[in-house]
């Protein structure tokens, strides 16, 4: 048998070998290694993060074609590495506080991030499994991590088992493509299907409907979303930092992917199904979150709008879509990692806070962390000269060159809608009676990532050439010319 | 230039007063702006001397300012008699007013804010007088209004006043409705605003009709009748005049000027310059000598018995606009503008002397809280004497020319109309002389009712205002005696020039120096009886008046409510527009607007949050059958749609 091309895949081969060792390390030091294998890991992702880089946006297919490079896959990877490492850093302090310093902790994060680059490579049904579970059963053992606490466990079971149905749909769908088309691989299905000139069979369709209801589930996409708030609110703040961005990212990839690679022949067939699935996410996370009262719940409605404005760049199914989608990730890549910076300063006399009204007269006794969360909630809420604008401006310029001015129209109402709760943040933090002040000093990791984030949104505004250079160029190895 | 000069320089004292007040200081915008006044009104003189008395008209271009169509308006200033005389009018009481008002509001705070108000005014109004066409007129018309707005509001502090300001406002809204109509009728017919247009095209179109409501209605008559409604607004014309009487709230030079000598003559003065499109009306000019002597008769009742010394001389304004009005309805068009000449000087001289008795008396204004003060402001008390008396029309003084001449005139133009002005001005001319007296006995002789505080801080007012007085008080004696043989007499004719039209069968003026003796006689023999009868009733019978008082209980309530007007209107407008305004408000605005709207929107969204809150119950179960579900409804839907 042929050797594959090892070389393609050096990245993630040195993320599993980095893991192992680290592994190694925690487990035959005597002492708590917790902090030594975070930093390491931190490291280890930017080293990875480096090399992917550094491979280059050409595409190149390994493991008999089932593994694939290319611009995008380049440009997801390193938006999840950024993340992973970003929550690894915020997490540090939290496991020290909170008594729960174990190694363990920061090479499950490693290992679901392998499990996502997996995932963004995928080129065949098998590997996208493959990739996704590895991905997902670490994240279901770290939403329980606090197995302490009934909240924590009720979320890491919660999420166990609806992922599982989620899997079984995915792979039954699959399986049914295969059933139809005789190959799982992402290349040969797209011939099979540009042969059959969007005619396919029935079975195929209803296969796809699966495969999407699957991914659906892990993007958190209405109607199955109805994880999200309770495992949001349930899982440890810095887990919930974490799912809240590089699952995401690589899920939104990976659907991206099998949409318009094998599946972009069926265009007009799925097209549907993923409007039908963005307006609905949108609607329901504008509305949903009003009445919350929990600011990680608020964050986890907040997302499913999110994930909402996001599809759109999926369902104009175009270059200028994919690039907005790209962008939208990574402008809420840095809103989001900021926010739970900011949640996980919400500490008062030891104890984590979650509730909004404890933000109330913030802007009084910790000014600056006030204006970085005020800063995140106008982008969040889409206000210019903000990133937040520029992500939303994007997605919605794209889907009225697609013709998709329904969801132009729907997604400018929406964020209309919640404009209302991001706002009412910024209200109680600089208008409401002051509460009790938090505990000073925040965390230097904490505040000098609230800080950082900050700048990128305010600082993509004015420099928003690179960005949308780099997305452009990503975007557009999905859509090979001829 | 000179012409530009005398219209501009208000404006450039209100600019600099009213934006850099804080800058120039209280005292320098005080002499600013009345030093650029005076030299308009010193200009104002050789301008009188050249084009009145000279003969001639000047008209000096300004710029283009709307073009459109045929329809062609430009700014540029026409000087003939007519607006000569304004301008000597506006010009010296508006001076001898900012004069005056540097010694009567010596205490107020903002002093830059009302010199800039007062120069503002003085400029709309020379705008208003010298405009070659009637858009530009009515711009200064307008301006008028604002500044007249502004000054009765100048105490923004008081409800009062602002209420006051508003109703002068909306009352003038009604009337310039009118005059807009009117305007948009003349460029109708004529295709012209242009005064020149108009009067030379006015003979050919004198029996032009318009079809309205299926119906043939003679063209001039219904233009004039909404040119008038304009001036009975402006000029307080009985059904219009109830803001007038209010108007006392702003500061008294600000009566004197606008609500007396100037503003409120606009009306009249603009009938007189539309005189070439109201004599070839007989029905229009029916019409403003009916209203005008009714106005007369109805504003002299209602003077005899208020109390408060600002509201008698205001009534009295509101009359003797009426004897200006029906002077013009029976076109004696030179005795209207030469009792407005008059009356700006002894009206602005007894409201500013009224003035004077408010400041000595510590802001005082009712009458009948005043008395036996003569020997202590004997300069006021012999200058509102002056006033007094050329206002009853006692000779030689010059109410009495002028006040004569358009009795004679309505007696000599012989119709019904004629004959209802000739009367009701007469009995108008007693109840004048009447209240005149009435006011002078209680101000100042008698017993002092006024308290040992108030009667021990009476003094004379100070040279800034005394001057000023008297510069009125020598117009007021002599203003009748020197003008008469311009206005309405021997001269007249080489006088006016082309500025009036009188059609040759309507030359009143002329019938009038050809009347009976008895005709003559009778105004004075009345202004007499009348005085008298104020003499009798208040100094050697002062119990009287009040017995008469409630032995014609009903008459005098009547009388003292100044005939229910206020209570009609009230009842007719005023509360059905608020009834209205509040139902719009409440059901349109509240309930249907933001109902649908704004509160409907977001408590539709409230509710639709706490219904998708509901659905996160927190089963797992619930939560896999929504997943399936959602799987289910989509397979279906393709099924169907694939048929």
């Amino acid at each position: 048998m042929e050797m594959p091309n090892l070389s393609l895949a050096l990245p993630e081969l040195l993320l599993v070998l980095g893991a192992m060792a680290l592994l190694m390390l925690g487990a035959f030091r005597k002492d708590d290694a917790t902090r030594t294998v975070s930093l390491l890991s931190v490291a280890l992702l930017g080293f990875v993060a480096l090399m992917v880089w550094g491979l280059g946006g050409e595409r190149a297919t390994t493991f008999g074609g089932m593994f694939v490079i290319d611009g995008f896959a380049r440009f997801a990877k390193v938006l999840i590495l950024a993340a992973s490492a970003l929550a690894i850093t915020m997490s540090v302090g939290w496991l020290e506080r909170e008594k729960l310093s174990r190694f363990e902790y920061p090479l499950l994060m490693l290992f679901a991030t392998l499990g996502m680059m997996m995932m963004v490579s995928a080129n065949d049904f098998i590997a996208l499994y493959v990739g996704l579970e590895l991905q997902s059963l670490s994240l279901y053992v770290l939403a329980a991590y606090q197995r302490d606490s009934v909240k924590a466990t009720e979320a890491g079971l919660k999420y166990f088992v609806l992922g599982a149905l989620a899997s079984g749909m995915l792979l039954y769908g699959a399986s049914l493509i295969y059933g139809f088309a005789g190959t799982t691989g992402f290349t040969q299905l797209s011939q099979v299907f540009h042969a059959a000139h969007g005619q396919p069979h029935a079975g195929v369709i209803i296969g796809v409907v699966f495969v999407l209801a699957g991914l659906a589930f892990k993007v958190g996409a209405v109607p199955f979303h109805m994880w999200t708030p309770d495992v949001y609110e349930g899982s440890p703040t810095p887990v919930t930092a974490f799912f809240s961005a590089a699952p995401k990212i690589a899920a939104l990839a990976l659907l991206t992917r099998v949409m318009l690679g094998p599946f972009g022949e069926l265009f007009a067939q799925w097209q549907q199904i993923v409007i039908l699935i963005s307006i609905a996410s949108m609607v329901l996370g504008a509305f949903a979150a009003i009445n919350q009262t929990n600011i990680k719940r608020l964050m986890a409605y907040s997302s499913i709008g999110n994930v909402g404005y996001a599809l759109i760049g999926v369902a104009a199914g175009s270059e200028e879509g994919v690039r907005g989608l790209l962008i939208y990730l990574a402008i809420y890549l840095f809103m989001t990692v900021g926010t739970f910076a900011v949640i996980l300063s919400m500490r008062q006399k030891g104890r984590l806070l979650e509730g909004i009204d404890d933000l109330a007269g913030l802007s009084r006794s910790q000014p600056m962390m006030a204006l970085a969360l005020a800063i995140f909630m106008f982008s969040l809420a889409g206000i210019p000269p903000l990133a937040g604008f520029f992500g939303k401006f994007y997605i919605f310029l794209a889907a009225v060159n697609g013709g998709l001015f329904t969801l132009a129209v729907l997604g400018v109402l929406t964020s209309v809608v919640s404009a209302y709760y991001y706002l009412r943040i910024v209200k109680v933090m600089y208008f409401d009676d002051p509460v009790e002040s938090f505990d000073r000093p925040v965390s230097r990791a904490l505040g000098l990532i609230m800080a950082g984030s900050a700048a990128v949104v305010v600082l993509l505004t004015i420099v928003p050439a690179p960005l949308v250079a780099g997305a452009q160029e990503a975007a557009k190895s999905l859509f090979p010319t001829g | 230039m000179v012409y530009i000069a005398i219209v501009f320089l208000p404006l450039l004292g209100a600019i600099v007063a009213g934006l850099f007040g804080r800058w120039v200081g209280d005292r320098g915008a005080q002499i600013l702006t009345t030093s650029l006044i005076g030299v308009s009104a010193m200009l104002s003189v050789p301008v009188f001397i050249k084009i009145a008395l000279g003969g001639g008209t000047a008209v000096v271009p300004l710029m283009h300012w709307i073009s459109s169509g045929t329809f062609d308006v430009s700014w540029a200033l026409k000087i003939d008699t007519l607006t000569a005389v304004m301008l000597i009018v506006v010009n010296w009481v508006s001076f001898m007013v900012h004069v005056y008002s540097i010694g009567y509001m010596h205490h107020d705070t903002s002093i830059a804010r009302f010199q800039s108000y007062l120069s503002l005014f003085t400029f709309f109004m020379l705008m208003l007088v010298t405009s070659d066409n009637l858009v530009q007129l009515f711009f200064g018309w307008e301006g008028v209004g604002l500044a007249s707005y502004l000054l009765i509001g100048f105490w923004y502090e008081k409800p009062s006043a602002n209420a006051a300001a508003i109703k002068a406002f909306v009352v003038n809204r009604v009337g310039d409705f009118g005059f807009a109509l009117g305007i948009f009728g003349v460029y109708y017919l004529f295709d012209s605003v242009q005064f020149d247009v108009i009067f030379a095209a006015g003979p050919e179109k004198a029996d032009a009709v318009v079809t309205f409501f299926g119906t043939d209605w003679h063209a001039l008559t219904i233009i004039s009748l909404l040119l008038f409604v304009g001036a009975m607004g402006k000029s307080a014309q009985l059904g219009l005049h109830t803001w007038l009487p209010d108007a006392m709230e702003g500061p008294t030079p600000v009566s004197a000027l606008i609500h007396a000598a100037t503003m409120v003559t606009a009306g009249v003065f603009m009938v007189a310059r539309m005189s070439p499109l109201f004599e070839y009306s007989e029905t229009a000019l029916t019409v403003v000598t009916i209203v005008g002597a009714s106005t007369a008769i109805f504003a002299a009742t209602v003077g005899c018995v208020q109390n408060d010394i600002k509201r008698i001389i205001a009534y009295s304004t509101c009359s003797q606009l009426g004897y200006m009005f029906f002077a013009i309805g029976v076109s004696a068009y030179e005795a209207a503008i030469f009792h407005l000449m008059t009356h700006a000087f002894f009206k602005a001289l007894l409201f500013l002397g009224a003035g004077s008795v408010i400041h000595a008396m510590s802001d005082e204004q009712d009458i009948r809280r005043m008395g036996g003060i003569w020997r202590h402001i004997k300069w006021t008390y012999a200058l509102m004497l002056v006033g007094s008396v050329a206002l009853a029309g006692i000779p030689p003084f010059a109410g009495f020319y002028s006040k004569h001449m358009i009795l004679e005139a309505a007696y000599a133009s012989q119709g019904a109309a004629g004959t209802y002005a000739f009367w009701m001005g007469t009995l108008a001319a007693f109840l004048t002389a009447f209240y005149s007296t009435r006011l002078l006995v209680l101000t100042f002789h008698g017993k002092p009712r006024a308290n040992e505080h108030v009667m021990a801080h009476v003094h004379e007012s100070p040279m800034v205002m005394i001057g000023p007085l008297v510069v009125l008080a020598v117009g007021a004696v002599l203003a009748g005696l020197v003008a008469k043989g311009w206005f309405i007499g021997d001269f007249r004719e080489a006088f006016w020039g082309d500025a009036i039209v009188v059609l040759a069968g309507h030359d009143t003026i002329e019938a009038a120096h050809h009347l009976p003796g008895w005709v003559g006689m009778l105004g004075t023999t009345v202004a007499v009886a009348g005085i008298g009868t104020g003499v009798l009733l208040y100094v050697f019978a002062p119990g009287v008046p009040g017995l008469l008082a409630s032995l014609f209980g009903p008459i005098y309530r009547f009388f003292l409510n100044k005939w229910y007007f206020d209570e009609l209107y009230g009842m007719l407008f005023v509360k059905p527009a608020f009834a209205l305004g509040r139902g719009l408000w409440k059901s349109g605005d509240g309930a249907v607007i933001d109902g649908i709207g704004p509160d409907g929107v977001a408590s539709a969204s409230r509710d639709i949050a706490r219904r998708l809150g509901r659905m996160q119950t927190g089963y797992l179960y619930h939560y896999a059958f929504a997943m399936l579900i959602g799987v289910a409804s989509f397979v279906t839907w393709f099924i169907i749609r694939m048929g």
